[in-house]
């Protein structure tokens, strides 16, 4: 373990942990109310940021513009892929709508692929790049103090990413249709039978999602260019979300976190073959979470009967 | 739905009534149909024999895929995982141990089981959507293992050459040659997969499939079937990437990825899970697909000047997804399905129902 380096690791790691709490953010919204797990999410990260970066960058409109456009076409393109993908799904058995995500995912990418092409393009910086953070902590390994150096679009995205999560959360607890989502994500039947419309509901929870996801892959593209390979980085949020627990928002962001350090810790390690670990640490504690406690920290325990 | 049999066919002993194939014109066919697939370098041309044999290739692994959540139920995302594993197993014996490759395939084969059971162990406590995150675990870890571990052994990220498969003096290096192995291979399997699908231990993976508790209820071992089945599933997986690896003579840790995985699901809904037929259809229409996607790529390429190179990278997952996604909604159980329909409607003809 390299000690100095240690607490910068373990910062930046934290710092990252917070767009992947956004993206688990828009795979729970979805699992709430309509217990599908989402795994187009992804292509909708990557849709989102594609469309933004051709409005600002093809388009040359500002920024700001570009991205409340991008914000509102991937509304659309939730409510749309809600009502012609996942509706009819609905009562279906479990593996028909993994499958249908996992479709759904193949024809996002390849229109996405068909549409932009794969190059690697250079996104708008939102932050500024340079002239990162310094922050000299109490703390001294052999005679020096510690500096941490924190890249501006990290802390950034950060506080971004979190305030959004938060932001979802106070709507999911203080407002009348955050109520009904809840309700309906309770028991579908009961909701429906005090007049809530539950297919109404599963369609602002598509379009949540996709705003969601938009806003994460806004922020990741803006710190490590945009590809075709954004859409890869969600994978990164799945063991966040079964550690955080499938149901719960606060959890998304200790999930979140936790996955985001243990990467940055492992990143730390002078030994080669634990820092290469990096890559597939999410799914490592995946694997530690479904032996350990399936579901999750802070998930329902559901009991089973015949 | 019922079988239905041609009027006047009754079976006057239980082997008869237990057998897969009934008439002897039935035997007829399907010889001469096997033996026809085995001429066929004689009268297509190299790049439809290499099709065969890739079409052969991939119906294996749905056939295993086919046993783990056709009769199982358990959904696997980590099928390529376990074809990569394959691969590198026959791959390593053949290349450091001189094995013959009619050895190393099957040990590819029994060491993908075993990898997969040890991927199966969470299937005990977990299902559905905590089952799909643990295969995915394995279509990330096994890959990272051959990238990172015993690097001088595994060659890191640019994988392993494979050697050409020697039988009797006879290098196997040509499609043309090929198709004699896959094509064996291929009938082993259908034979394994069609006797354990009908057999105690299908039965077993039946129950499991339709309710695990009342399985258990019942006296099914859960964790034991569940194992099995895992383990069948990867073996088979095994073998195909054993075979793909001695075929394309390459195998690295991107041979066999994350969206084979989801292709290899896919194939096996739009063949129709749960039916010994599945693998077949799925995998010869998800391949045509892919074809024609590979043809109508420089025809897209033209109208669409931005996707210059990647047409045909885009295409493929665009056909495929909307073709999953089509049948997903319109025929959720698959071709296998509507061809049993069909043959039900030919034996009552001219009634409909």
């Amino acid at each position: 373990m390299n000690w100095q380096l240690l607490p910068q690791f373990a910062t930046t790691g934290l710092l990252a942990g917070g767009p992947i709490a956004l993206m688990a953010l828009g795979l729970v919204l979805i699992f709430k109310s309509s217990y599908i797990f989402n795994f187009a999410q992804g292509q909708l990260l990557l849709i989102g940021a594609l469309i933004t970066w051709w409005f600002s960058v093809e388009l040359g409109l500002p920024l700001w513009v570009s991205i409340a456009i991008a914000l509102i076409l991937s509304a659309l393109l939730g409510l749309v892929i809600e009502r012609l993908a996942l509706r009819p799904m609905t009562g279906q058995p479990l593996l028909s709508i993994i499958l249908m995500t996992l479709g759904l995912s193949q024809v996002l990418q390849g229109s996405a692929l068909l549409f932009f092409g794969g190059n690697q393009r250079n996104f708008p910086q939102i932050f500024p790049a340079g002239d990162p953070y310094k922050i000299i902590t109490p703390f001294v390994y052999e005679g020096n103090p510690i500096v941490l150096i924190l890249k501006q679009n990290l802390v950034w995205s950060f506080i971004v990413a979190i305030l959004g999560v938060i932001v979802i959360g106070a709507f999911f607890k203080f407002t009348k249709a955050g109520l009904a989502m809840r309700a309906t994500s309770e028991d579908h039947e009961l909701a429906q039978s005090i007049g809530l419309r539950i297919h109404r509901i599963f369609g602002i929870s598509w379009m949540l999602a996709a705003v969601v996801a938009t806003i994460g892959g806004v922020l990741l593209a803006t710190s490590s260019g945009l590809d075709m390979s954004l859409s890869i980085v969600v994978l990164a949020a799945f063991p966040a979300v079964l550690l955080g627990g499938l149901e719960s928002i606060p959890g998304t962001i200790i999930g979140g976190l936790l996955i985001g350090l243990s990467v940055g810790l492992v990143s730390a390690s002078t030994n080669q073959f634990i820092r290469n670990s990096g890559e597939i640490m999410p799914y490592v504690v995946l694997l530690l979470v479904l032996m350990i406690r399936p579901e999750g920290l802070f998930g329902q325990k559901r009991i089973e009967r015949i | 739905m019922t079988v239905l049999r041609p009027a006047g066919e009754f079976d006057t002993s239980y082997a008869e009534d237990m057998a897969t194939i009934r008439r002897k014109w039935q035997w007829v066919l399907l010889f001469a149909s096997i033996i026809a697939l085995y001429m066929l370098p004689l009268y297509a041309s190299q790049s439809m024999v290499a099709l065969v044999n890739r079409i052969c290739i991939t119906i294996i692994a749905v056939q295993g895929l086919n046993l783990l959540t056709g009769y199982t139920g358990q959904i696997s995302l980590g099928q390529a995982a376990f074809m990569t594993t394959g691969g590198y197993i026959s791959a390593l014996l053949v290349n450091e141990l001189g094995w013959p490759f009619y050895f190393s395939m099957p040990a590819a084969a029994l060491g993908a089981g075993v990898i997969g059971l040890i991927f199966g162990l969470p299937s005990l406590r977990v299902k559905g959507f905590y089952l799909v995150m643990s295969t995915l675990a394995a279509q990330f870890i096994i890959p990272w293992f051959t990238r990172n571990a015993f690097k001088d052994l595994l060659n890191g990220a640019q994988g392993l050459n494979v050697a050409v498969p020697v039988i009797f003096g006879l290098e196997i290096n040509t499609p043309q040659r090929y198709l004699m192995l896959t094509l064996t291979a291929l009938i082993i399997t259908t034979i394994i997969a069609y006797n354990v699908s009908r057999s105690r231990l299908g039965r077993a993976f039946i129950t499991v499939r339709d309710n695990d508790l009342a399985a258990e209820v019942l006296g099914v071992n859960l964790f034991r079937v569940k194992l099995q089945a895992f383990f069948l599933a990867a073996m088979f997986a095994g073998l195909a990437g054993a075979l793909a690896a001695h075929q394309l003579r390459h195998i690295n840790s991107e041979t066999f990825n994350l969206t084979d995985s989801i292709i290899l699901m896919g194939m096996l809904v739009i063949g129709g899970l749960g039916s010994n037929l599945g693998p077949f259809f799925g995998a010869i229409v998800v391949e045509m697909l892919i074809e024609i996607a590979t043809i109508l790529g420089p025809v897209f390429s033209d109208i669409l000047p931005s996707t210059a190179y990647g047409a045909v990278q885009a295409l493929r997952p665009l056909f495929f997804g909307t073709a999953l996604m089509l049948f997903l909604i319109f025929e959720p159980r698959g071709l296998a399905y509507r061809w049993n329909l069909m043959k039900a409607a030919w034996r009552l003809r001219p009634f409909s129902h």
